[in-house]
């Protein structure tokens, strides 16, 4: 187990308090000055050498995303977008960041507007998170008065200004183009990458994003150097990570951990244990719910980071581990994230708007035995026909747990689904031809 | 994609008051100048709080002439996003989040609560009472399920009884107190904490 002085965010549970004061106890805001003195290649190298990597899902290193920005101020401003639209379920650990830990999140984006030369900063929180929003507002005020941000921000010599910009509910606002799309006052619909935000983003200007968390361990590394990070986990998975262990356990919990904890751990030790004992474990949803499912088995010997996941096709995604016990019916559950997805869809791109309804509606029946035999391929080819046909990730994200679903509970649904197909011969037609043309041969 | 349409009973007129027009310069002073669009997110808000918790189209039609925008966008806007209600909600609107972590939790129940106690439709607004409610997806609070929110509270850690005492606050038009209802103290386990102890015994 982690030792607790290596943890980063001393006041997850809020034992301390989260005012201007009794952060400066915990460390926030001590040195800011000597850290900026050093100067930018000096943040963004050691940012580089602790292998932090994007806390938001697709883990992409931070130190190379920082150094993508233009070397020189152009024209064009540069900006700072903190990524609080939090919505992955299965993930809450933003929440926790915003309302307890306020000062570290501030004094990462001056340390990262600092770094990529931005004088403004928005900060884009769901509109859900109103109240923790007001909280992190009042951390702001706060830095504000005691001059921490704003014109000469902590005696740096660097002007900061940081705003609150809330989400009304709309999760593809976490997409990074969507989110951009927002702040300009639009619909949330992701936009077309390349050009990247880095280069042309929040009114065509360079634009910085990054996940909430990851800002707010950023000062901590640099106080206690790049090195310390990237000697906790293992190689390209280093750090501490907060983990949102939810679902069927006796104690849920938020729990920060070092990167490459085992799952079994995490569940056994600090979330109490499954409900029904280890063996009642049906699988495990490992980085929040677009990120496929892992059955039992392989819960045993596996280690939460983002190499060891891939390699069983999952991945680490936001770290919301959702525990599903044998009491559950696998099906609907999947049934219900796939409902969510058809609810979520921005409606930009035809596969992902259509096929996450049709995911939806052939699961909920899949779910009460009323779907024929070949439906269970017809739905994996659905998933198939969405994933990579989308602007964005989360055509991927729909269709991941759906396929998750159809690799290791297949035998399940079978034995659920045992209607034979209504047409009953089989015409051999693949899908994606133009039916008019068959037809004319026929 | 969800289907969202305004209702049919629409008032007239509407213009800020003064103290929605305040918080409105000061939202737009937060973007660049001849960026003020950006602001029509929080303007949205601030109509729907005026309002009653709605926003009706001739809202739509005042935002958009204030912030100098076509009338069209700040509709997708207002449709686009699920937080904007466009029909009357109560006064205590509710939200039972029934997402995957939420529903193996027990969220069925807390929606049976509300259809026992508030009305058997979701998003009806009965005459005699003062609350309606929903189902929504997830609201980002999974390691405290199920929940559910009242207007901007989150109220967490539920089972079937606790909602219903807590409808019974709010048909009593009481302010029931948010947070957890299993007396946890913000997100630790539960009588199983094995990090920060020194902090928790200090």
């Amino acid at each position: 187990m982690l030792k607790d002085k290596d943890r980063i965010f001393q006041n997850l549970y809020n034992d301390l308090g989260s005012d201007v004061t009794s952060s400066k106890k915990r460390g926030d805001w001590v040195n800011t000055k000597e850290l900026t003195d050093k100067g930018r290649d000096w943040i963004i190298n050691e940012i580089k050498e602790s292998q932090l990597r994007g806390r938001g899902g697709a883990g992409f290193p931070t130190g190379l995303k920082w150094s993508f920005a233009p070397k020189e101020v152009g024209s064009r401003p540069h900006y700072l977008v903190i990524n609080g639209d939090e919505s992955e379920p299965g993930t809450c650990k933003d929440r926790d960041i915003l309302r307890f830990e306020p000062h570290k999140l501030i004094e990462g984006c001056l340390i990262a507007a600092y770094a990529v030369q931005a004088h403004v900063c928005y900060i884009y929180i769901r509109g859900e998170y109103f109240i923790d929003g007001q909280k992190l507002q009042a951390a702001i005020d706060e830095a504000y008065e005691k001059n921490l941000i704003g014109k000469n921000a902590s005696g740096t010599g660097w002007d900061l200004d940081i705003y609150i910009h809330y989400g009304a509910g709309a999760y593809i606002c976490g997409e990074e183009t969507a989110l951009l799309e927002s702040i300009e006052g639009k619909k949330g619909q992701p936009r077309l990458k390349p050009p990247f935000p880095a280069l042309i983003g929040l009114y065509g200007c360079p634009t910085i994003i990054n996940n909430v968390e990851t800002i707010a361990v950023v000062p901590t590394i640099l106080r206690r150097g790049g090195k310390w990070f990237a000697s906790l986990g293992k190689e390209k998975n280093t750090g501490t990570k907060i983990f949102c262990i939810s679902g069927n356990v006796n104690n849920p919990c938020n729990v920060e951990e070092e990167m490459s904890i085992p799952l079994k751990e995490l569940i056994e030790v600090h979330a109490g244990g499954v409900i029904g004992g280890w063996d009642n474990l049906q699988a495990v949803i490992p980085g929040g719910s677009s990120m496929p499912l892992i059955p039992k088995e392989k819960c045993e010997t596996l280690n939460m980071d983002f190499d060891s996941l891939m390699v069983e096709k999952s991945g680490l995604g936001t770290a919301g581990i959702v525990v599903i016990n044998k009491d559950q019916d696998i099906i609907k559950c999947m049934a219900r994230i796939a409902r969510f997805y058809k609810h979520e869809s921005c409606g930009q791109c035809t596969p992902c708007r259509e096929g996450s309804g049709w995911m939806w509606r052939m699961l909920e029946r899949m779910a009460k035995g009323e779907a024929s035999k070949d439906e269970v391929d017809m739905l994996g080819d659905v998933t198939k026909q969405i994933e990579g046909h989308t602007i964005c990730a989360f055509g991927e994200g729909s269709s991941w747990p759906v396929q998750g679903l159809l690799r290791h509970f297949k035998d399940e649904i079978k034995k659920r689904n045992k209607f034979d197909p209504i047409v009953k011969e089989n015409k051999n037609i693949p899908y994606l031809v133009d039916q008019h043309l068959l037809d004319k041969n026929a | 994609m969800s289907l969202r349409r305004p209702a049919k009973d629409q008032p007239e007129k509407f213009e800020f008051n003064s103290s929605s027009l305040e918080a409105a310069k000061t939202i737009v002073a937060n973007y660049p100048k001849g960026k003020q669009q950006s602001a029509v997110m929080a303007l949205l808000y601030i109509a729907q709080k005026q309002n009653n918790n709605w926003i009706p189209l001739a809202a739509m039609k005042y935002i958009a002439k204030f912030l100098k925008m076509p009338y069209i966008k700040v509709y997708e806007v207002a449709t686009f996003y699920s937080m904007y209600n466009l029909s009357p909600v109560g006064k205590y609107f509710i939200q039972v989040c029934t997402t995957t972590p939420c529903m193996i939790r027990g969220a069925g129940k807390l929606v049976e609560a509300c259809k026992e106690k508030i009305s058997e439709n979701e998003s009806e607004l009965l005459s005699d009472k003062n609350c309606s409610w929903m189902e929504v997806e997830c609201l980002g609070a999974c390691v405290n399920a199920p929940m559910m929110q009242i207007n901007d509270d989150y109220y967490e850690d539920l089972d079937k009884e606790k909602t219903l005492e807590i409808l019974d606050k709010i048909l009593k038009d009481e302010t029931p107190k948010p947070g957890s209802y299993r007396g946890r103290v913000n997100n630790e386990p539960e009588n199983n904490r094995k990090t920060l102890m020194d902090l928790k015994n200090a």
